[in-house]
């Protein structure tokens, strides 16, 4: 179990003090001119060499992705833009982090402005995280008083944040969407290339990144990256926040390392599944969009939680959400209410995620009350192919994984239920209706 | 995608008062010359708070004059952010989070108590006090299930604490919000598995700062 000692989210659960006197007391904004002072290459590898990848869901090198910013200005500004908008079912990390530690968040994002040439940032928060914007707003003005950001501030490096929100749109959440929702649009992805660090917000260079990546940045700077690649296995170093929740006693937020076994992550901080560990039915490692894994000893008993270990068992550590089912739950039924949220959720942009998301959830809704025919199981992993890869962005892909996951797992499940509702059934012609439903 | 039309019924005009123009025109301020429009989210937002917690067309029409951009590319906005409330809700607006999380830990539980105290989805309840309505994930999991009651999020709940909760809103009290059992925050129930030593943080258990006086929410609480 990761020690106390190495965690970097010390105030998880708002004991402290969230303001900037607690957030020094607990180490931050600790002579942060020494770290900007190395200069922009130095950070980038430094925090290349914590082996640190984003936090986000799709993992990807957090220094990598700051190297690809124009190292000259061509005369755009280049911008560092935070993702606040966390929506993924499962996930409620960030949330964590603006309201009990806003400040690493804040001098996370002046490292990392620094180490791309940024010298102004937007946070954009969902909007429905009022009272969590409240306290981001209260540190930045916290931050600017003390003129540790802004024009001229005792750091050397003019940087100013500006906090943005939604308005209740999960698809913002995708980077491109995101950017178009701050320049006061549709939340609708866009086309990559060009990517954002070439063509970001309003056409200029940008990076986008997790809050809970940004909010690590301070303490790799300031413990080193060896520290940080010192924690967890290779390729998936340092600590991360885990979210548990569903069928177990006590649900929470906990800090532990990249790679903590699943049970033993479940065990050790959530109480364990309800029922006993013999009790688990399927557990969603990453937050919805990932497909499910089962119990069972080459499954949800040997799953290690970093971003190999979910690849070995077809799935993946997306945002680190673990969504445990018991076996009480109606593994059917949940899953068609993911559909639904995708449904609910889709932009309307390409064709194969705006009708797609809809005759998934249709389907999956007549299975869960057995009310389908068995070739429709395989009609319905076929129709999650067609989606998976053919739209603009990753989310006909979130939507496609989660049910591809329960077919993969539970199909004998669904055919149960269809032969016991076709026995039940003495009106002939339920399934076979003369006029087919529209899709809308 | 949701079918998101505005209300039948729409009152004549709306004007901004002086002091949220104010603000709105500090927020366009935020934002690179040229790219007011960026601010669109947060002044239709605040049209909302001010036409008390929908927004009827005039607004929309009114913000889209205030940035300079065509009504429909505003309208467009209104319509696509769920957020915005295009018919009328109560005083107390209740978002139910129905997505699977809240849905394994009892959000159906949940709906039956709206269903009886409140009545029917999306309809304002006679006296004005109160509307609810489904939505998705809400962001609190591990504090499922949960409501967000205009601007505050009511976790850990169970059908007795919700219609407490109601009880106490329509006594004209305001109940705590976060967690409604013996919790801090989205730690273990019953107590801290990590993060147990105070000697190694500072700070002094109390929490000192409070939000900057512009709170977001003028008049709705």
């Amino acid at each position: 179990m990761l020690a106390d000692k190495d965690r970097i989210f010390r105030n998880l659960y708002g004991r402290h003090d969230w303001g900037l006197a607690g957030a020094r007391a607990r180490g931050a904004w600790d002579n942060t001119k020494a770290i900007l002072e190395k200069g922009r290459d130095a950070i980038v590898n430094e925090v290349k060499a914590s082996g640190q990848r984003g936090r986000g869901g799709a993992g990807f090198p957090t220094g990598l992705k700051w190297s690809f910013m124009p190292k000259q200005s061509d005369g755009r500004p280049s911008y560092l833009v935070v993702n606040a908008d966390e929506s993924e079912p499962g996930t409620c990390k960030d949330r964590e982090i603006m309201r009990h530690d806003p400040h690493l968040l804040v001098e996370g994002c002046l490292i990392a402005g620094c180490a791309m040439g940024a010298n102004t940032c937007y946070i954009y928060v969902r909007g429905e995280f009022i009272r969590e914007r409240e306290h981001v707003e209260a540190a930045i003005a916290q931050a600017y008083e003390a003129r540790l950001i802004g024009k001229n501030n005792i750091h050397g490096f003019d940087f100013d944040i500006i906090v943005h929100h939604g308005a209740g749109a999960y698809i913002c959440g995708e980077e491109t969407a995101l950017l178009e929702s701050l320049e006061g649009k549709k939340g609708m992805p866009r086309l990559k290339p060009p990517f954002p660090a070439n063509m970001g917000l309003y056409g200029c260079p940008t990076t986008v990144n997790n809050v809970e990546t940004i909010a690590q940045v301070p303490d790799i700077m300031r413990r080193g990256p060896a520290w940080f690649a010192g924690i967890g296995r290779q390729n998936n170093t340092g600590t991360k926040l885990f979210c548990i929740s569903g069928h177990v006693e006590r649900p929470c937020n906990v800090e532990e390392q990249m790679g903590i076994p699943l049970r033993e992550l479940i065990e050790k901080h959530a109480g364990g599944v309800r029922g006993g560990w013999n009790n688990l039915l399927a557990v969603i490692p990453g937050g919805s969009s990932m497909p499910l894994v089962p119990a069972g000893v080459d499954q949800a008993d040997t799953l290690l939680m970093d971003f190999d270990g979910c690849r070995d068992k077809k799935t993946s550590l997306g945002t680190a959400a673990v969504i445990v089912m018991d076996k009480s739950a109606d593994i059917v039924r949940a899953m068609a209410r993911i559909s639904y949220f995708y449904k609910h959720e889709s932009c309307g942009q390409c064709t194969p995620c705006r009708e797609g998301m809809g005759w998934m959830w249709r389907v999956l809704n007549r299975m869960a009350e057995g009310h389908a025919h068995r070739r429709e199981i395989d009609m319905l992993w076929e129709v999650t192919t067609q989606i998976e890869g053919h739209t603009i962005c990753a989310f006909g892909d979130g939507a496609a994984w989660p049910v591809q996951g329960l077919l993969r797992h539970f199909r004998p499940e669904i055919e149960r239920r269809i032969d016991q509702y076709t026995a039940n059934s003495d009106v002939e012609g339920v399934l076979d209706p003369p006029v087919p439903e529209a899709a809308e | 995608m949701s079918v998101r039309r505005l209300a039948e019924k729409q009152p004549p005009g709306f004007a901004f008062t002086p002091a949220n123009l104010e603000w709105a025109k500090a927020q366009m301020a935020k934002y690179p010359t040229g790219r007011q429009q960026s601010a669109v989210i947060p002044i239709l937002w605040r049209a909302q708070e001010q036409a008390g917690g929908w927004l009827p067309q005039k607004a929309i029409e009114a913000v889209a004059e205030l940035l300079g951009m065509a009504k429909i590319r505003v309208l467009e906005i209104a319509t696509f952010y769920t957020m915005f409330n295009l018919a009328p809700v109560g005083r107390h607006h209740v978002q139910l989070c129905g997505t699977t999380p809240c849905m394994l830990r009892g959000a159906d539980a949940l709906k039956k108590v709206l269903h009886r105290m409140i009545g029917e989805q999306d309809h304002v309840s006679a006296d004005g006090a109160f509307s609810w309505t489904e939505v998705e994930c809400l962001g609190a999991c591990v504090n499922a299930p949960m409501v967000q009651i205009n601007a505050d999020y009511y976790e850990d709940l169970t059908a007795e604490t919700l219609a407490r909760i109601l009880n106490d809103l329509s006594a004209g009290k305001r109940p705590k919000p976060g967690p409604q059992i013996d919790r801090q925050f989205s730690a273990p129930a019953g107590g801290e598995t990590t993060l147990t030593d105070p000697s190694l943080y500072g700070g002094n258990g109390q929490s000192a700062s409070k939000p900057a006086a512009d709170a977001t929410d003028p008049g709705r609480q």
